[in-house]
């Protein structure tokens, strides 16, 4: 962003940077409110009902019929409730899910803020989340969302420490922090994708392991289903969200999928080359288009794969039954922790001696 | 311009959207605030406990395994953010920087397997 202030003036670049957050933040609310309907048209597909169909053709418009029926809906505080955490712990949920979006890079150049730490900040900030619903579930002064709030946290924290190898083992692999510089270090094809990583053919293996791994564990910390024992409704009605109502809910439930979008994009970014295509075609021929024009397709390419990791854990919802809260515990300890940390020890290894990163 | 001004501008945009997302956030609360009808009563308001009155203080004991579960996950977040650098600069510290790092984390691992073995990780 300096760099670009330095070259159209402080007023051009300022409002350039302004219109450029809004329009991401538009857009990005916009396929929001259509992979919610996505998760939903999945689900039901999985169980041969329809899912939602009135509203609009095919349904289309349902999220925004939500939206406006949250909107209508009573806010009920409990009366025990701590009324300041209480409304504060849904704007941090959403504010912090938000917020990371800012280092996503979209397409070659297309990022708000194109940080040389962006995954440090990722990592960062998705660990702040916690403190949503904490704060949510202690507020209510109610026995679930105080059971189910514990649950979550101990769960996230489990989770978030495999996470935390995995990417060491992309970043390794690449050099630097910078999300752009991770997806361009992928731009070869698929076969120099992170997740097959044939041009380090030795790493396949541990690569596609450490991706399966990733892939369940942002389940896990998303409190998606199977892992979603914080929200398990047969045991804890609803846990955190039990005392909530109306707009505060609908903020904790935009941030719970801002994150579940955020984690499929991290997996396109961290192991399926990003906005680059499988196969890299018409260099020559693409270069004579403008750069917005060429961007676009790249966009399409980022969508395409977020949709499709989106549509994966829709799946996943649908047909897996829900964990036991001990298995949840074992999976993270015992077994994703001490594999995550051997695939550390053999890509550094590979990378040292093999002189990746040169 | 200094570097530490291009740094202040290079993270202006991540204040700006923090500052979106908490204004989004609050205009839907207020949103609702303003448009939906408001109502309370005493049943309404109390906590929802299955329909009983709540029996004792939601705050009550809790298992003391997930406090077990907190320290492990600073000692191991701590260990990541420790790898965080020393991942990217591989490359230049080598072999050696490669053979540190090992020793350092088998002094973690060893740490690991002790709680391992003490039941630390057990949740029946």
């Amino acid at each position: 962003m300096s760099a670009f202030i330095q070259e159209h003036g402080l007023l051009f670049g300022w409002l350039t940077v302004i219109g450029q957050i809004l329009l991401f933040t538009v857009v990005l609310l916009l396929s929001l409110a259509f992979l919610l309907l996505m998760d939903r048209k999945v689900w039901a597909a999985v169980m041969m009902r329809k899912g939602p169909n009135v509203v609009g053709p095919f349904g289309l418009l349902q999220s925004f019929a939500d939206f406006g029926k949250f909107l209508l809906k009573e806010i009920i505080i409990p009366a025990g409730a701590n009324k300041t955490v209480f409304l504060l712990a849904p704007i941090l949920s959403l504010t912090l899910a938000f917020a990371a979006w800012a280092v996503i890079p979209v397409a070659p150049g297309w990022v708000v803020a194109d940080l040389n730490v962006g995954i440090l900040y990722l990592f960062a900030v998705s660990s702040l989340g916690v403190y949503g619903i904490i704060m949510g579930g202690w507020a209510s002064n109610s026995k679930y969302p105080f059971l189910g709030s514990l649950r979550s946290a101990a769960q996230m924290v489990s989770y978030e420490v495999s996470i935390g190898l995995i990417i060491i083992t992309v970043i390794l692999l690449v050099g630097s922090m910078n999300l752009s510089e991770i997806a361009n270090n992928q731009s070869g094809g698929f076969w120099t994708w992170h997740l097959f990583s044939f041009n380090n053919i030795l790493l396949f293996p541990v690569m596609v392991v450490v991706f399966v791994m990733f892939f369940i564990s942002a389940l896990a910390e998303t409190n998606r289903p199977p892992f979603d024992l914080p929200e398990a409704e047969s045991e804890l009605v609803a846990g955190y969200q039990v005392e909530y109502s109306s707009t505060p809910y609908l903020l904790f439930m935009i941030g719970e999928y801002l994150n579940i979008v955020l984690m499929c994009s991290m997996m396109t970014l961290l192991f399926l080359g990003g906005w680059h295509g499988p196969i890299p075609f018409g260099e020559e021929f693409v270069s004579n288009f403008p750069v917005w024009m060429v961007n676009l397709g790249h966009l399409a390419w980022f969508m395409a794969k977020t949709v499709f990791f989106f549509f994966l854990f829709a799946l996943v919802k649908a047909v897996v039954p829900r964990y036991r809260y001990d298995q949840l515990m074992r999976l993270g300890w015992k077994i994703f922790l001490p594999t995550s940390l051997a695939a550390v020890f053999l890509v550094a290894g590979y990378v040292v001696y093999a002189g990746v990163q040169a | 311009m200094t570097e530490i001004e291009r740094f202040a501008l290079d993270y202006l945009p991540v204040i700006l959207f923090l500052g979106l997302g908490v204004i989004l956030s609050l205009l839907f609360i207020i949103g609702a605030a303003i448009l939906a009808p408001s109502n309370p009563d005493p049943e309404k308001n109390s906590a929802y406990e299955c329909g009983f009155n709540a029996f004792d203080d939601a705050r009550m004991k809790f298992d003391v395994r997930f406090y077990l579960v907190a320290i492990l996950f600073i000692i191991f977040d701590l260990e990541v953010a420790f790898l965080f650098p020393w991942a990217v600069s591989l490359g230049t510290i080598g072999v050696f920087g490669f053979w540190s790092m090992v020793v350092f984390l088998g002094v973690l691992t060893v740490g690991f397997i002790y709680e391992w073995r003490r039941g630390a990780l057990e949740w029946e």
